[in-house]
């Protein structure tokens, strides 16, 4: 795992950030379970937008964009 | 509509695209003009030939006369064809911004639009009945114009033809409708022909100044193709008199009760009347929503009564859309022939308005052989630049607005959630980002060398600032610019005595700066010196007055590419 500080502010961080990913991707299943489909897209315009505030670099955003468009596979 | 509160204004500085024209309310025109026959039809059928003039403006709009009077108090004869005889339909622009109401002040026309307009500063955003966001648009005062008025778009044209009947150098022609162009290129004249109620005549044109509209008949005579995003989106606008005593502030809401899963803006004009704005959706049918009997229920259940009549109804679909390039040889293309945009924001007839005065000053200067067409291409990239913005803002509101997809309105939706509770999504909400002036990144500005600080901003229009005469009397900063280059020093010692081709003001000197906003808004110290273009954007500044560098800075914003050396 790198530091945070060996990256150029402005680029998508795609190595491991997270001590325990398997409990951050849970936090996520969580808190869908139970939600129908409306809710689920509610819940992740809302996470989306609260975390890209949070990032707060065009640049980042478009880097993450443009991986998650991504077709599988490419 | 206080339970439920009523929607704003829809700015409307449109050239919208009308589905239908005609509305419930289907108002009288309000002023008529009288056809009058004109000289150039008696030369042409004594002599069969068409008579020349150097400049001629289509289209007796807020644009066209705009432009015709700062190209008249420039000294530039103009004529300007009208294919109409009256204004006053039609529910059209009705928030005039702050820069359009300085240019309008210089030439002399702006008294009496902010004494008839209502003066507002205050938009605010409701979600459902929630406020979610508020701005003030003019948060310091100190500037002689308001930060904007509503004034119905007929009134303001009407103040234009009264400016304009005081101004011998400018013929305007009622009437008279062009109905084919012959632009023969490389800088030759255009031949027009005119269709008036005693039949045609033809005129020539040394420069013709497309002010036609969103329209345009001339841009399609020239079959130049009006590219851009459509809008599916219908909305009912209606212009309604009532007497009401909410603040004259724009009100807008997104998925208002009165009005579920659509928007709604309410916003006051002159004469008790209230721009309506009701977001109908993809499906409406533009005949059946312009009856009184559908519109009436619609405007009931906003206002939470009928106790009102309806002035002007329509129903639009909105474009933001330009032309690749506003001059074509002797043609130039002049507001919304050249851009269109949607009204949230106001940026149709102020850019329009702000597109006459880049232009005005560009076409003096080559008429009198002052400048050549370097200069002019300057209009083309300046207020290309300019439409741009206007599009890139008009296109995103309208997308907040009026979201494309599923999955565009819950993200648009999850905004509207948050900005209830974050600050940052607040800020987010868009139903309108006010049209405010451009500032240019020009070859006309002499790049700074040296840091300021202050809001005053290399490319554009300086800002104003109150100051007084040596006679203690009251003045404005913009009331003191020349109609040519101005040249501004903060007085420091020993002054310069004049400027080669600029006027020079000497602040702390002949004018004063006792409220030290001038000094803050332009971070001037003493010695400071900033050079103004006629249309009064700042092309250059320096820290201490050097007389070489102030001509070199004036001859580089004349369009003379060797002054860049």
């Amino acid at each position: 795992m790198r530091l945070r500080e060996e990256y150029d502010m402005s680029e998508l961080i795609t190595a491991l950030q997270l001590s325990d990913p398997d409990a951050a991707y849970h936090r996520l299943v969580d808190a869908h379970r139970g939600l129908s489909e409306e809710q689920s897209a509610d819940l992740n315009a809302r996470l989306v937008l609260l975390l890209t505030n949070h990032v707060g670099d065009l640049a980042v955003l478009d880097q993450a964009i443009e991986l998650a468009k991504a077709e599988r596979g490419s | 509509m206080a339970a439920t509160g009523s929607g704003g204004p829809a700015a409307a500085g449109i050239g919208v695209s009308g589905d239908a024209t005609m509305g419930a309310g289907a108002r009288k025109a309000l002023y008529q003009f009288g056809y009058a026959r004109s000289r150039d039809q008696d030369a042409f059928e004594a002599t069969g030939e068409a008579v020349r003039h150097p400049v001629v403006v289509v289209g007796a709009g807020p644009v066209g006369m705009t432009l015709a009077v700062d190209l008249a108090l420039r000294g530039q004869p103009v004529v300007i064809l009208d294919d109409a005889d009256r204004i006053g339909e039609g529910s059209r622009a009705i928030c005039f911004a702050q820069r359009t109401l300085e240019i309008w002040d210089r030439l002399g026309v702006a008294a009496p639009m902010v004494e008839k307009g209502v003066t507002w500063q205050v938009g605010k955003n409701f979600l459902r009945d929630d406020l979610v966001y508020k701005f003030d648009l003019l948060p310091e005062d100190g500037h002689k114009m308001p930060a904007f008025i509503n004034l119905q778009q007929y009134y303001a044209e009407l103040f234009l033809v009264e400016r304009i009947a005081e101004l011998p150098l400018i013929d305007l022609r009622w009437n008279n409708k062009v109905t084919a162009i012959e632009s023969p290129g490389d800088g030759k004249a255009v031949t027009l022909t005119i269709e008036t109620p005693e039949g045609t005549y033809p005129l020539k044109a040394d420069w013709l100044i497309a002010c036609d509209g969103a329209r345009s008949p001339l841009r399609d005579m020239m079959g130049l193709e009006f590219r851009g995003e459509v809008f599916d989106d219908r909305f009912l606008i209606a212009d309604v008199k009532m007497a009401a005593d909410y603040p004259a502030e724009r009100w807008f809401w997104f998925d208002p009760p009165f009005h579920a899963g659509q928007s709604a803006l309410l916003h006051k004009q002159p004469d008790d009347v209230w721009r309506i704005d009701l977001q109908l959706g993809p499906d409406a049918d533009p005949e059946v929503e312009q009856r009184p009997e559908n519109v009436i229920p619609r405007i009931k259940r906003m206002l939470g009564h009928d106790n009102f009549e309806l002035e002007w109804v329509s129903l639009y679909s909105f474009q933001c859309r330009r032309i690749d390039r506003f001059i074509h040889d002797r043609v130039i293309f002049c507001g919304d022939s050249a851009h269109q945009v949607s009204p949230f924001g106001a940026r149709g007839a102020n850019s329009g308005v702000q597109d006459a005065e880049n232009l005005a000053w560009k076409l003096d200067l080559l008429l009198k052989g002052e400048a050549d067409d370097a200069l002019l291409e300057t209009y083309d990239a300046e207020r290309s630049f300019a439409a741009d913005e206007n599009i890139g803002h008009s296109t995103r509101s309208t997308d907040f607005i009026s979201p494309k997809s599923e999955m565009e309105h819950t993200l648009r939706n999850a905004v509207l959630d948050l900005a209830a509770k974050t600050e940052f999504a607040r800020s987010m909400v868009n139903s309108g980002r006010l049209s405010k002036a451009t500032t240019y990144d020009t070859p006309l500005s002499t790049p700074d060398s040296a840091t300021f600080s202050g809001v005053a901003r290399l490319g554009a229009p300086v800002p104003d600032a109150p100051l007084k005469r040596v006679d203690g009397s009251p003045t404005w900063l913009h009331d003191e610019l020349d109609q040519g280059f101005t040249v501004l020093h903060v007085a420091n010692g020993a002054a310069p005595n004049a400027v080669e081709g600029a006027a020079l003001r000497i602040i702390g000197a002949e004018l004063l700066d006792e409220a030290g906003q001038f000094r803050r808004r332009f971070d001037a110290t003493p010695g400071a010196t900033f050079v103004i273009r006629p249309d009064q954007h700042l092309v250059a500044r320096f820290r201490h007055f050097d007389a070489a560098k102030v001509t070199e800075a004036i001859a580089r914003a004349k369009g003379r590419a060797d002054a860049a050396a």
